[in-house]
């Protein structure tokens, strides 16, 4: 394996290792990002429901809800630099009682001591006209016009992608299994056998960030998978909002949203149910109809008819219902990023900035990568450019001129382009250009996508999988017809 | 940016597609259809099985066979084929429709055109549609795609599959799963009976040992990276009994689960579309609320046989040949599905001239008749042997037969099964 030794080690390429990768790729340091998965953002991250939430949720004297409001106002920037699918649609949290009407205020009073920009109490008839796709029995509610949407993979990809340009060495299916310190730091050892060795280690590992810990012999902690189901709709649906819709919290969690996801789907959930697998991403028909009824109790036009695809994330919760991000008490050289949940991957450039912080503080030395470029190439979308554009480009490169996915106008290009980054998996191509993500789910473009892979990689079609490991998509090719000494077929 | 004018574009190159502009073209209009895929016929060309073509050509073909016949028609005649032709958008101002289609050896082409003809097929329902709850691993295909890659691509999606949906679609890819080798363990239908042909029963599932699952749906998926079995639970009076459920062991889940019109870029225009059908709101002569805009075939509603896509496509295309020769259309009434009927096309019909439907009913039946009304007035009576929701039925009413129409009332046939 590498020779080299890193500065530091970042285990998990969920969307919180991905930007404390891309932060410290700014500075003069050798930085490893290890996944176990065979590609970035297929943990967590992958099932995010991709909000960018208002500040408004938490208490102050959450470190999450600190990180919440300062992450927030960071994507703008990052947006710039990225180019990822982002917009600040606003966030309203819909009241249908007096009671829930308290809440709200509560609510309102965590914005305003979170510093949350343009937050407001609506009435009735303000909430109508913000968004009139609401139910009328509403009584008010809130509205933070600093919330907004993202595609999380998109995010996660983008992230990987800087940080890879400016120098981050990342190793997938690289499943940390045991570590050592040693006089150069720790020794990572991976389930098949390969090993790096770097001088300071990040735990980013998500739903496993207490088994990791077990591994460097450092903190006791518990992470306990949420269970949260999602619904997609098609993109025709006419209950798509203009906003993203909250209900008003219980103890538990944010409630069912209804999300106008920022391509144009309109998503319905999370339902929040903590469990002990940190491998059941089951959906079941009990929650799909619980997940209706609450989300049409605040957008009556949501139909059933409308449900293109349904799936499944694992939140990580910890204890404390808190981030906790700290230099390990037990461990040298250990940063802890663990119990990342919601409003995680809005906290997520500020968590970067902090642990760059930490490391500084434990004596990382930093100093700035002169040829460090923030941003990253911009690749044109068939769907959304104009006819003339789209005419130019098929000029450069006619693969723009072959759209591959119907549903979502992706182009052969697009596909070229997933593949060349290392997306080489069904879902990793999904994720990033979004075919097979509309409404047939893969029915038309599946065997053009094997192809394209096949035709750039090289690889056989027996290793062509959904997402890794054993998820092949062909079991078999038909046997060529042989001809026998009797010159009949067989 | 290349610019083209045309009277037509006919947007789908597969048997809609191609009847409708034979039509068009034969009364000396010009035509060019813009078809996605490499070669004309649209899925006509995966269905290698045998059954196409007994209507209309009066003899039994493969699916391949039957297109065939009409690309040699499309490549002798004058009309223009883009192939590898999306068409990403459509603009209607006044009085003008522009159209643009991607392709890969074109760039973007601007079609000036004076009437559209959306011809481009439905797609297959899919797990999403049918909302099976469990995990999400590989291995399960929609029956179309899984056909794609056996027949198309020679590979095996699965060695040991469960087929969910008893339609012709489901019965045959159960029938050509056991010809390529593998094992299908059984067929899942959640009707008390069998969606398909009872000759696709006999000759796809009966001479195979295949079991039927009639009134049984899949309960969940398992398996974490492929397939690796699905409870089944049957069904007593429409109630889930799920103490009864069991287990099968497969690698493969193939989805026969039903076909919906692929009206995306209509709706986007802002055609009207018919829940019931999912596809377009069309009058007499089958052009949608828009005018110079026409649909036929599987995207204006599903159809069972190929021949019957073929039949209202030719009728299509007369109609915007009429369309284009500036022929005023006579006075027209709306159609409305009546009791046991789940849809009716078209949406409008003209007592002074030949009006042809097709219709869906929701009931299963030996012995039905098909009951039609104006104003209250039976109007004819057509005798039915068997009917049931996946059998389309059609029928005719000749120009002048309907004798009772009156500026007093609203004059809409309505359509009953009793």
């Amino acid at each position: 394996m590498s020779k080299e030794i890193f500065d530091v080690a970042i285990i998990g390429a969920g969307v919180v290792g991905s930007a404390i990768a891309r932060k410290l790729s700014s500075y003069n340091l050798k930085v490893a990002l290890l996944e176990k998965e065979c590609d970035v953002s297929f943990g967590v991250s992958k099932a995010n429901s991709g909000i960018i939430h208002g500040g408004f949720h938490h208490g102050s004297e959450y470190l999450k809800s600190k990180l919440e409001v300062q992450g927030n106002r960071m994507f703008d920037r990052l947006e710039q630099e990225l180019h990822f699918p982002f917009r600040r649609c606003g966030i309203m949290v819909a009241a249908f009682s007096v009671e829930e009407m308290k809440t709200v205020e509560q609510l309102y009073m965590n914005g305003v001591n979170n510093k949350a920009v343009g937050i407001e109490m609506c009435n009735r008839s303000r909430m109508l006209s913000l968004e009139p796709k609401l139910n009328d029995d509403v009584v008010g509610g809130l509205y933070a016009p600093a919330g907004g949407i993202i595609e999380p993979y998109r995010f996660v990809f983008s992230l990987v992608e800087s940080a890879l340009k400016n120098g981050v060495k990342l190793f997938t299916e690289f499943k940390v299994t045991s570590a050592e310190h040693n006089s150069n730091g720790y020794g990572i050892v991976s389930e098949d056998g390969k090993k790096i060795e770097s001088r300071w280690v990040v735990n980013a590992s998500g739903l496993f960030a207490d088994e990791v810990s077990g591994i460097f012999n450092a903190e006791e902690f518990k992470i306990t998978p949420r269970k949260g189901e999602e619904f997609l709709l098609d993109r025709n649906s006419a209950a798509r909002t203009e906003h993203v819709i909250f209900p008003v919290p219980d103890h538990v969690s944010k409630g069912i949203l209804v999300i106008p996801t920022v391509e144009g789907t309109t998503m319905l959930g999370p339902t929040a149910i903590p469990q002990d697998s940190k491998e059941d991403v089951s959906t079941t028909a009990i929650n799909l109809k619980m997940v209706f009824s609450s989300a049409r109790r605040m957008v009556p036009s949501i139909s059933g008819r409308d449900i293109i695809t349904s799936f499944t994330g694992l939140r990580p919760v910890l204890e404390s219902g808190d981030f906790y991000i700290d230099v390990s008490a037990k461990q040298p050289n250990l940063i802890q990023v663990a119990g990342i949940q919601s409003p995680g991957l809005t906290a997520v450039p500020a968590i970067a900035e902090y642990v760059k912080d930490l490391l500084k503080k434990d004596g990382l030395v930093l100093t700035e990568k002169s040829s460090y470029d923030p941003t990253i190439d911009k690749l044109p979308r068939m769907r959304t450019i104009s006819p003339v554009e789209a005419d130019e480009l098929i000029k450069s490169d006619p693969a723009f001129g072959e759209i591959v996915c119907r549903c979502e106008s992706v182009s052969e290009a697009e596909i070229v382009a997933a593949v060349k980054n290392g997306h080489t998996t069904l879902d990793g191509i999904k994720f990033y250009t979004r075919a097979q993500m509309g409404r047939c789910q893969g029915g038309f473009c599946t065997d053009r996508i094997i192809k394209i892979i096949q035709r750039e990689t090289g690889l056989s079609y027996e290793d062509i999988t959904k997402r890794g490991k054993a998820s092949w998509i062909l079991e078999d090719k038909i046997g060529d017809l042989e001809v026998n000494s009797y010159g009949n077929m067989e | 940016m290349k610019e083209i004018k045309v009277d037509t574009l006919v947007i789908g190159g597969g048997s809609a597609g191609m009847a409708a502009a034979l039509e068009i073209a034969e009364r000396g209009f010009s035509v060019t259809i813009a078809e996605r895929e490499n070669s004309m016929g649209g899925i006509l060309n995966q269905c290698i099985h045998n059954g196409f073509g007994l209507h209309h050509f009066k003899e039994e073909l493969s699916g391949p066979a039957y297109a065939e016949k009409f690309i040699d028609m499309v490549d002798s005649s004058k009309i223009k084929v883009f192939l590898d032709m999306t068409v990403m958008d459509i603009e209607q101002t006044t009085d003008d429709l522009t159209a643009y289609g991607l392709s890969r050896d074109n760039g973007m082409v601007k079609f000036s055109i004076k009437t559209v003809v959306f011809a481009n097929g439905c797609r297959e329902r899919n797990r999403g549609s049918i909302g099976t709850p469990g995990t999400r691993p590989s291995g399960i295909f929609t029956a179309g795609l899984a056909q794609r890659l056996v027949n198309m691509e020679g590979f095996i999606p699965g060695k040991e599959c469960v087929v969910v949906g008893s339609g012709d679609i489901g019965l045959i890819m159960a029938r050509r799963m056991t010809w390529i080798g593998s094992k299908v363990k059984a067929v899942i239908e959640i009707q008390p009976y069998p969606a398909g042909l009872t000759r696709n029963i006999v000759q796809c599932l009966n001479d195979f040992d295949i079991p039927l699952y009639l009134s049984h749906v899949v309960g969940e998926i398992h398996g974490r990276d492929r397939v690796e079995s699905i409870d089944v639970i049957p069904l007593e009076n429409g109630v889930e009994q799920k103490d009864k459920s069991f287990n099968i062991k497969c690698d493969s889940l193939l989805l026969a689960v039903g076909l919906v019109p692929d009206n995306e870029l209509a709706q986007k225009i802002g055609i009207t579309i018919n829940p019931e059908t999912n596809g377009p709101v069309v009058n007499r002569q089958l052009m949608t609320g828009q005018n110079g805009i026409f649909a036929c075939g599987n995207v204006l509603h599903v159809h069972d046989l190929v021949d019957f896509v073929t039949e209202e496509s030719e009728r299509c295309g007369r109609y915007v040949a009429d369309y284009l020769d500036n022929k005023k259309p006579a006075d027209q009434y709306k159609t409305t599905p009546g009791k046991n009927v789940k849809y009716l096309v078209p949406n409008y019909y003209s007592p002074k001239e030949d009006n042809k439907f097709y219709l869906r009913t929701m009931i299963v039946k030996n012995r039905a008749e098909l009951v039609v009304k104006v104003n209250g007035k039976e109007i004819t009576r057509k005798k039915l042997n068997h009917i049931q929701p996946s059998e389309m039925i059609s029928f005719s009413i000749p120009g002048g037969k309907v004798e009772n129409i009156s500026e007093l009332h609203n004059n809409i046939l309505e359509v009953q099964i009793v």
